[in-house]
């Protein structure tokens, strides 16, 4: 069966492909498959091009038997649709999940899809993967369900009644439903972690400024990061050290050397032994993360994980995050606020949806904008106009700043007595779909345990923890110190070596 | 605090939308519910905080990095406007139409 | 603060009239302030816009450190505060012209902080403080001629940098503001941070205008937008100080607004009011960290600074003995005051040398429409045509004749700036066109002593007249003496020898 050649991570199918054992075109031939075939009705892409895919492959197959293939060369991935992709090239339009750019025909490559790439990126060659398509994901990455997409959502490949999370539920999605063996997605207040979580994958988002934005449809530009999602955390390392380093294209974009962080992710920590790799390793465990409300079976999921952990050598440590409720209107007040500016740019003149029926200028602004944007995006933008707004803004806005850097500072604290901090990703598994759709509010306080890290623009992952009720996975947090990226891998890769968590599907028998 | 019908229309017109009032109604009751989730965050004493309106302040001092002054991009009146202009609702030689702005 | 200026303001109908100004000087960089696009004016519609200025999806803002520089610069040659971090903010409208739906500017903390700007008023010095200078990014245009009913969006100026230039209200006649606006333009000009061109819209602006009673708060303000040119400013002003005062005296209430100048009308109209232009919920730019500025980038920048014109006219009136007038109009433009330096180094004569650029000179240029830097008659070639009035060798009417024999040459292409040719041999030059123009003066004293007896000889009644005393019978003389040279006796000298030759025969 042509699916069974796309199985196992992208560190060994790239070891496979470099082996010549299998070649670039059939994995990407099993790929397109698997997306037609048991892929379709999950919903999780948006768009394919099988004949780019196929010239990609093609080229990265000449690559590889020139003796030029990196760990990734040749390898398939798919990119969350918040990246933009030239249409010219990809023939792939960008869409952000909105009405608002159906087809939209990008005239460039996010810096992300360029390094990641089989092409030529920013005078250097990408890392050589082969894009098969776009992902879909919440309207302009604004949601926790992906029910927010104006492309219909995407099914739990785990339950099919359930959510995959969001906004990068297409990401999720397609990882686990071994529709491509990893993919892009981003992370604003949980984005990549949350999705990653529902749908038992491995993900991480990094330290604000380690990936560059450029070509990242912006939702909340001090918060958003792109990262990647896959099996294991091995295939994360691989994929997040091609993915970063600086851009000058991002004036945020952190200016450092490049990190190879699968040697990072390899290196043994001093004291370490075979048995006890994670030797005096402090994990921080704060105790806002472990609230009553906390649902019994994630509680016990992330415990035993823990305890794991706790073998492997690691000491586990009590620590505070006060403000961690705090982070919930915080992150609600910045992100929209930022939103509702980046998305000024969405008014019918220059591209996307212009309403056919308009009168003058400002009506023409009015019925393209609420006809473009759907009910979570324009809530948001509701928000952030009215934050901003005139004498408003110390009271909400600059308030919600200063809470931010108060939040900042508590991590620092936390890491005076502990490397990584740990606990849930979220407070439940999967809820069914349309669980929430009545009360929007109430789905922005499910993101309480991802917010914090968001905020203070920390590195954070999911690591699959075992499952939870209805056999739905659960996934750990790691949360690390600025540029710690190397640690948080490192602590998850020692876990995944121990158990076998991330390697269950959802084929596989329970 | 709780916000009124009023500023709701109000931010709607800000934010250029325009929502039937249904969508005004629930929306009213919505931000309403939000604001009394923040109501919690006006307590807290931030007095002497400084902002933190980029993350990597919180490890350093940032500072706008600055592009030389050359011209890197050049467009003209070929493929590359056309590139740029491929998902323009409504084009003529080259500008962007738009209902007539009166001053 | 009230801004009341030092002198007494001349009043309208007994209202003072309150004036502050917004000048927009477009920043002469390569590309724009936030992307690689070139700045280059009249190019075709959006052919200038790349991807960040049409703000495609996905892209982000980068400084251009030329803008910033730019900037610094003025903020040195104004004595304002170079801050030494700025934050970017954006200001969120909606408009066609602007494309982000914001526009990057700089609100609570600007680059440039305080400062002023010092000019002649009727003969009195003046000095208008400045509130502040920012940097921001330039729209794009609407083009209003009709596209079947609808408006046409050109956004190849969306990006351009702006230096935003903010006076206090320290203004009080529109003839004051006009002064301040040319002296701020001949300033920029002259740091060589705006090229100038206020018909390409490179300097534009924004009058702020009220009226009030002496001694009573600052009225209600109007701000007339984009006036192009001193004129219009001028124009534009006055008849807004009448309208008001009018309006005022009619019992009527002035509404704080934003006005349209016509030039066609010569009249102010208030704007159709820009919506909800109260509330563009300014925030700082989440794509652009602090602007931060080094003390040693700002020490770098003062070094390299030009001389400015108030400090070079004091010069040349210390150094060169020129007149208050004289050295204001030499430093009307840098190219001026440097084609002056040259001509008076190499005619070692100040005086003269001022006296020619302010008089055939200028006349020429203006005629000609030309600026100083397309002078076609070379510095040292005027210098040494100045050298030869100095020792009398030609009269200052045979002067002219030469310069405009040069000058002539010169746009056929003998002489040109292009071949400047050393002192001695501009000497030589001018000696060949003073002779080929038949212009030389008399200096053979024997030639003119004939000449002298001949005229005494032929004008006895003259004669007899001035030794009764009469000194316009000697004016007469000389006169027939230089009549008889044809103008090229040197007065000085015939008079001195018909004196001698009187008294000898006394």
């Amino acid at each position: 069966m042509a699916g069974d050649k796309l199985t196992g991570s992208v560190a060994a199918l790239g070891r496979r492909l470099r082996a010549r054992e299998v070649s670039s075109v059939e994995l990407t031939l099993a790929a397109l498959a698997r997306i037609e075939g048991e892929g379709r009705p999950l919903g999780a892409f948006l768009s394919v091009n099988a004949e780019t895919a196929l010239a990609e492959a093609r080229a990265c197959d000449q690559r590889i038997a020139r003796g030029q293939g990196s760990p990734l060369t040749g390898v398939p991935v798919a990119h969350k649709d918040i990246f933009v992709t030239d249409h010219a090239r990809s023939g792939l339009p960008s869409t952000a999940g909105s009405k608002m750019l159906a087809g939209y025909r990008s005239p460039f490559d996010a810096t992300v899809v360029a390094r990641l790439g089989a092409g030529i990126a920013g005078g250097a060659p990408g890392a050589g993967m082969v894009t098969l398509g776009k992902l879909n994901c919440d309207e302009f990455a604004m949601g926790s369900s992906n029910e927010n997409s104006a492309f219909g959502p995407v099914l739990n490949p785990w339950d099919r009644t359930r959510v995959p999370g969001g906004s990068s539920g297409g990401s999720a999605a397609a990882v686990a439903a071994g529709l491509v063996p990893a993919a892009t997605g981003t992370d604003t207040g949980g984005s990549i972690r949350q999705p990653a979580s529902f749908c038992g994958v491995t993900g991480i988002k990094p330290t604000y400024g380690l990936c560059s934005r450029w070509g990242m449809v912006a939702f909340a530009s001090s918060l958003d990061q792109a990262g990647p999602l896959a099996r294991t955390a091995e295939d994360c390392a691989l994929l997040l050290t091609a993915m970063s380093g600086f851009d000058a294209r991002d004036a945020t974009s952190a200016e450092r050397a490049p990190m190879d962080l699968h040697a990072a992710m390899l290196a043994a920590r001093p004291g370490a032994t075979g048995t006890r790799p994670l030797a005096g390793l402090r994990i921080g465990l704060p105790r806002e993360f472990f609230p009553a409300a906390l649902a019994a079976d994630v509680g016990s999921a992330v415990r035993s994980a823990l305890a794991e952990l706790e073998t492997l050598g690691a000491v586990l440590v009590e620590v505070s995050l006060p403000r961690t409720e705090l982070s919930i209107p915080v992150y609600y007040i910045i992100a929209p606020a930022e939103a509702s500016s980046n998305l000024g740019r969405f008014d019918g003149v220059r591209y996307g949806h212009r309403a056919a029926q308009h009168g003058d200028l400002l009506d023409m602004y009015r019925k393209s904008r609420s006809e473009g944007f759907g009910p979570e995006v324009k809530r948001r933008i509701m928000i952030g106009t009215y934050v901003l707004s005139h004498g408003y803004y110390d009271a909400y806005y600059l308030q919600a700043q200063k809470l931010r850097r108060m939040i900042a500072d508590d991590f620092q604290a936390c890491f005076k007595q502990c490397d990584v901090i740990a606990g849930p990703v979220a407070p439940t598994v999967a809820w069914r779909l349309g669980a929430q759709a009545d009360d929007p509010v109430k789905a922005y306080l499910a993101d309480i345990f991802t917010l914090p890290a968001s905020l203070a623009g920390l590195p954070g992952m999911s690591v699959p923890a075992g499952f939870g009720e209805g056999r739905m996975p659960v996934g750990l947090q790691l949360i690390g110190n600025y540029f710690a990226e190397g640690t948080l891998l490192h602590t998850a890769h020692a876990l995944q070596q121990a158990t076998d968590w991330h390697l269950s599907t959802p084929g596989s028998p329970a | 605090m709780s916000l009124t019908p009023d500023d709701v229309s109000r931010i709607a017109h800000l934010a250029r939308l325009e929502l039937t009032d249904a969508e005004r109604a629930a929306m009213l009751g919505q931000l309403n519910d939000f604001f009394h989730i923040v109501e919690r965050m006006g307590a807290v004493d931030t007095r002497g905080v400084e902002p933190l309106y980029t993350p990597l302040a919180a490890l350093h001092e940032v500072a706008s990095r600055l592009r030389e002054d050359v011209v890197t991009e050049v467009v003209g009146t070929g493929q590359e406007r056309a590139r740029h202009q491929a998902s323009a609702p409504a084009v003529q030689d080259g500008l962007y139409l738009v209902p007539k702005v009166i001053e | 603060m009230n801004g009341a200026p030092a002198h007494a303001p001349a009043l309208v109908r007994g209202w003072e009239v309150v004036i502050g100004l917004e000048t927009h000087a477009q920043l002469s960089t390569a590309s724009k302030i936030f992307s690689g696009a070139a700045t280059a004016f009249g190019a075709e519609p959006n052919s200038q816009a790349c991807a960040v200025d049409l703000a495609l999806p996905g892209t982000l803002p980068v400084l251009n450190r030329g803008a910033v520089e730019r900037a610094i610069r003025f903020g040195l040659a104004v004595g304002a505060k170079v801050a030494p971090m700025s934050i970017f903010a954006r200001k969120n409208y909606f408009y066609p012209d602007l494309p982000k739906g914001y526009q990057i500017s700089q609100y609570e903390i600007p680059v440039v902080q305080g400062g002023s700007v010092e000019f002649v008023l009727g003969g009195a010095k003046r000095s208008v403080r400045l509130t502040r200078a920012h940097l921001e990014e330039d729209a794009g245009k609407s083009l209003h001629e009709d596209f079947h009913g609808m408006t046409g969006i050109d956004l190849n100026r969306a990006g351009t940098p702006l230096l935003e230039i903010v006076s206090e209200p320290d203004m009080r006649s529109s003839a004051e503001a006009v002064e301040y606006a040319k002296a701020l333009h001949a300033l920029v000009v002259w740091l060589g941070i705006c090229d100038g061109n206020m018909q390409e819209g490179s300097f534009r602006c924004d009058a702020n205008v009220s009226v009030r009673r002496p001694g009573q708060p600052f009225g209600t303000r109007r701000e007339i937008k984009n006036l192009n040119s001193f004129r219009f400013l001028q124009q534009a002003i006055d008849f807004e100080v009448q309208w008001q005062i009018e309006r005022l005296e009619d019992g009527l209430a002035i509404e704080q607004a934003t006005v349209l100048f016509n030039p066609d009308t010569g009249e102010t109209r208030a704007m159709r009011t820009k919506e909800d232009a109260h509330d563009y919920r300014y925030f700082p730019d989440p794509d652009l960290p602090p602007l931060v500025i080094a003390p040693e980038w700002v020490a770098k920048v003062r070094a390299e600074l030009p001389e400015l014109p108030a400090a070079m006219a004091e010069r040349f009136q210390r150094d060169d003995g020129l007149p208050a007038h004289d050295a204001a109009m030499m430093t009307q433009s840098l190219a001026f005051a440097r084609f002056y330096e040259a001509v008076r180094g190499a005619s070692g004569q100040p005086k003269l040398a001022a006296n020619w650029l302010m008089g055939e000179v200028s006349k020429r240029l203006n005629a000609e429409g030309l600026e100083i830097d397309r002078m076609p008659v070379p510095a040292g070639a005027l210098a040494a045509l100045i050298r030869r009035v100095g020792d009398g060798t030609v009269s200052h009417n045979g002067a002219r004749q030469v310069f405009d024999a040069l000058w002539a040459r010169a746009q056929v292409g003998l002489v040109g700036p292009a071949d400047e040719p050393a002192e001695a041999a501009s000497l030589a030059a001018i000696d060949r066109s003073i002779d080929e123009l038949g212009v030389r003066q008399m200096s053979d004293t024997s030639a003119l002593e004939t000449l002298v007896d001949a005229v005494i000889a032929a004008n006895a009644k003259s004669v007899q007249e001035f030794r009764a005393g009469k000194d316009k019978a000697f004016n007469a003389l000389v006169g027939q003496v230089m009549k008889a040279s044809q103008g090229k006796a040197n007065p000085a000298q015939a008079g001195e020898l018909l004196r001698r030759r009187l008294e000898a025969k006394g």
